[in-house]
């Protein structure tokens, strides 16, 4: 963690084989967010915006690395992965549609909120997704 | 109300949380067992009634800052989730009832 005047960077790597451990990114940004008096309501939309992506990055592309950032007017999500890529970007933002297997709908997951979530969380997200080469998705959250 | 006055009021049985959890306040509630609908969802302080009971259900309740999970229908929680629960002073809490009954009655004690 580097932090000096009031601007933070943490990096979290997402590991892609324990989905029962998705989360702990999330929850230890929460807690790095709080410690440096970032209000309660702006960590609880980063916590949204970083808890879906680490899912999505454990479901769909065998883990990755977040990195975020806060300069003391926005909290930056920068998530990345290797992962197969999105085929449609536009349709992954519908409410609705996944192509998550059933074994992880039955799980609680799956349900095409992922994405969406992410969007009405941040107040800027930008998503770059090259098919076999993986998805970058950064997100913003004004505080 | 408090977690405490919610647990008396609809009988719940308290799983994990200690007085700290269970004095948390309750100001409003959810229902729903799809997780990433509840974490787009569910309201700060509200109480999350749900089926679902594996371990990811306590890392939704962390995140979305609700106050409390109540089990409904009798489901037990999966050990790796009441285990998470108790480590994390989360409120988790049981009913044999169904979320209708339950969220019914919360809802006419915050705003009947």
């Amino acid at each position: 963690m580097s932090q000096g005047s009031g601007f933070i960077t943490e990096r979290y790597i997402v590991n892609g084989d324990d989905f029962h451990a998705a989360g702990s990114a999330s929850s230890a940004m929460k807690k790095l967010l709080r410690s440096i008096g970032v209000p309660p309501e702006a960590i609880r939309r980063a916590a949204i915006c970083m808890y879906e992506g680490e899912i999505n990055m454990v479901i769909h592309a065998c883990g990755g690395e977040a990195e975020v950032s806060f300069d003391g007017e926005y909290i930056t999500i920068h998530l990345a992965d290797k992962g197969p890529g999105i085929e449609n970007p536009q349709l992954a933002l519908k409410e609705g549609y996944s192509t998550a297997t059933d074994e992880i709908r039955e799980l609680g997951f799956g349900a095409g909120m992922g994405l969406p979530n992410m969007k009405r969380n941040s107040d800027e997200l930008e998503m770059e997704s090259v098919l076999g080469e993986g998805t970058t998705i950064v997100m913003k959250i004004k505080v | 109300m408090t977690v405490q006055d919610l647990i008396k009021s609809l009988d719940l049985t308290v799983l994990s949380g200690d007085e700290e959890a269970l004095s948390r306040p309750v100001t409003g509630g959810y229902c729903g067992d799809l997780l990433s609908w509840v974490m787009g969802r569910a309201p700060q302080d509200g109480a999350w009634f749900t089926i679902m009971s594996n371990l990811n259900v306590a890392a939704v309740a962390a995140l979305t800052d609700i106050s409390c999970v109540v089990l409904t229908e009798g489901v037990s929680p999966d050990p790796a989730l009441l285990e998470r629960a108790r480590k994390e002073n989360l409120a988790l809490l049981q009913s044999p009832e169904g979320a209708f009954l339950l969220a019914g009655k919360l809802y006419a004690m915050l705003h009947g």
